[in-house]
């Protein structure tokens, strides 16, 4: 039996693009879509219904697992559908190879840095004394 | 055409300015004191309400044309009337969302 016959169509066709890849980028783009649909009205609601906004208020809620865990989530996601959402403009409009990559090189250092100083401010707030 | 352009426009506005001020915010809760006043006295001054209540817009904008995205990525929603009919429907939906959260938030303050 040939592969032919076996391989599902997506499979058969599967790398063989203009670009030879992507498609990994283009579903990661919407699974992360998804996420923050949820975890962007989880944050929104929350905002909108603590009793106020003071800091006291605030850190007793990202101290509970059930404020920090999806703060936590939301900045991750955030981040990375932020940076696979700029990597498409960027791959739009710049065609120039080495300059393609220096600034997707770029923007990836930003993602991650800034996630970074998002996620250690959320641990002090989360592990730290009590406000 | 518009709408496309918008979800765009408002994932970028999102990404650099909605992320700074997330960081920006959650960096000076975590230092609280003066930090976290100086972030106060900012997104309460009416240059900063402006930058909020563009990013609240921004993100219901990109919340409502993605889902829309999202249809006509499982290959739905290309006739040109209910092409025509979802793309204004984002548009007006996160216009009266925004409106609606801002006199809400507004007037609890008040």
């Amino acid at each position: 039996m040939s592969l032919g016959t076996s391989a599902t169509p997506l499979g058969r066709v599967r790398g063989l693009g203009a670009s030879g890849e992507g498609g990994e980028h283009w579903l990661r783009e919407r699974v992360t879509s998804v996420a923050l649909l949820l975890l962007g009205s989880w944050l929104l609601a929350s905002l909108l219904f603590l009793p106020d906004l003071t800091p006291a208020t605030l850190t007793e809620w990202l101290r509970m697992p059930s404020g920090a865990v999806p703060m936590a989530l939301f900045v991750i996601t955030a981040f990375a559908h932020g940076r696979d959402g700029m990597k498409v403009v960027v791959d739009d409009y710049v065609h120039d190879a080495g300059n393609n990559f220096a600034l997707n090189t770029l923007l990836l250092f930003a993602a991650v840095g800034g996630a970074s100083f998002a996620l250690f401010a959320l641990a002090k707030i989360a592990f730290g004394d009590q406000a | 055409m518009l709408v496309s352009i918008l979800h765009r426009v408002t994932g970028g506005a999102l990404t650099v300015a909605g992320l700074a001020v997330l960081t920006w915010w959650l960096m000076a809760l975590a230092e609280g004191g003066d930090a976290y006043a100086s972030f106060t006295k900012a997104s309460t001054h009416w240059a900063g309400m402006v930058v909020l209540i563009g990013l609240t817009w921004a993100f219901f904008q990109h919340l409502l044309s993605g889902l829309r995205h999202l249809v006509m990525d499982s290959g739905h929603g290309f006739e040109l009337r209910t092409n025509k009919l979802f793309a204004v429907a984002t548009v007006v939906g996160s216009l009266l969302l925004t409106a609606a959260l801002w006199v809400y938030v507004l007037g609890r303050a008040a």
